[in-house]
């Protein structure tokens, strides 16, 4: 298996993810586009922590703190969408726009 | 070491990367495209377990199965209780995602991205070939790196997911009413 075929799959799911987070209106489905470009940032990790001869595995350690930092990001985030869903009756990022006035 | 496109397709570990990577890459179309909330959700499930097994090929087995506890297990529930308790629209698309004069730009900056990255990795790396060990990494192994050298940035990360459980119960808590008299 070469390291570009890993490297290629992470490229796509990054830039698909980045189409979900400017496309998608709804604030929940905004994090789960995050969640993919959080994913195609681990296998990129993981593959080149096995492909370069490090005994230290930086790579793989690297990618179970992005799995944690995801964690909190979505627990902290769901809560603010909660939040703001209690305030305002919608979820839509579009209508959150009330400190422009 | 480098290899032809013909030894690629030659070699059976490469067939699996494509059975798993190909649906992976799909589900994760699908998730920022359908417009049923609830199977945008189902579709990331499929995404990460898509990403654990190519863990699994790669040999990263802890990863892998902390992908599946942490991601599968707690994440995607989180984001379906928060869907839940939203109420988003299930089937109205309009409400979900801008319409085509935001998805054309989104799209070709998208895929300027993709070529870009795919230009400077084949560029960088050509066909050079994954040197596998003779067995996977062992969680001892990992875990011994990580309460070594890794161990500040581990404590740092422990603080995060306390202030993170923390901060998520206060601000998503209703306040109680203000007691008259004070």
């Amino acid at each position: 298996m070469t390291v570009v075929q890993y490297a290629l799959l992470g490229s796509a799911m990054f830039a698909v993810g980045l189409y979900g987070v400017i496309t998608r209106k709804n604030a929940v489905l905004i994090l789960a586009s995050v969640e993919v470009m959080l994913a195609a940032v681990n296998v990129n990790f993981v593959a080149f922590a096995v492909f370069l001869p490090d005994p230290r595995h930086a790579g793989q350690i690297f990618a179970l703190f992005i799995i944690a930092i995801a964690a909190a990001e979505v627990g902290i985030g769901i809560a603010i969408i909660l939040m703001i869903f209690r305030n305002r009756r919608s979820a839509n990022v579009d209508e959150l726009d009330m400190m422009r006035h | 070491m480098t290899v032809t496109l013909s030894e690629w397709f030659s070699e059976a570990a490469n067939w699996v990367f494509l059975i798993i990577a190909l649906p992976t890459l799909f589900s994760a179309f699908k998730v920022v495209s359908t417009t049923n909330i609830v199977r945008a959700v189902l579709y990331l499930v499929v995404t990460l377990a898509g990403t654990a097994a190519l863990f699994l090929v790669l040999g990263a087995e802890f990863v892998a199965w902390t992908v599946v506890l942490v991601y599968i297990g707690a994440v995607v529930i989180l984001f379906l209780i928060g869907i839940m308790i939203t109420r988003a629209p299930l089937t109205s698309a309009s409400s979900l995602s801008h319409d085509l004069s935001v998805r054309l730009p989104a799209a070709l900056l998208s895929a300027v991205l993709f070529g870009v990255m795919a230009w400077a990795f084949i560029d960088a790396f050509e066909n050079r070939i994954i040197p596998f060990g003779d067995d996977a990494t062992r969680s001892a192994a990992l875990a011994e790196i990580l309460f070594d050298r890794f161990v500040i940035p581990f404590e740092v990360v422990s603080f995060v997911l306390l202030a993170a459980l923390i901060g998520g119960i206060v601000i998503a808590r209703r306040d109680p009413p203000e007691e008259p008299g004070r």
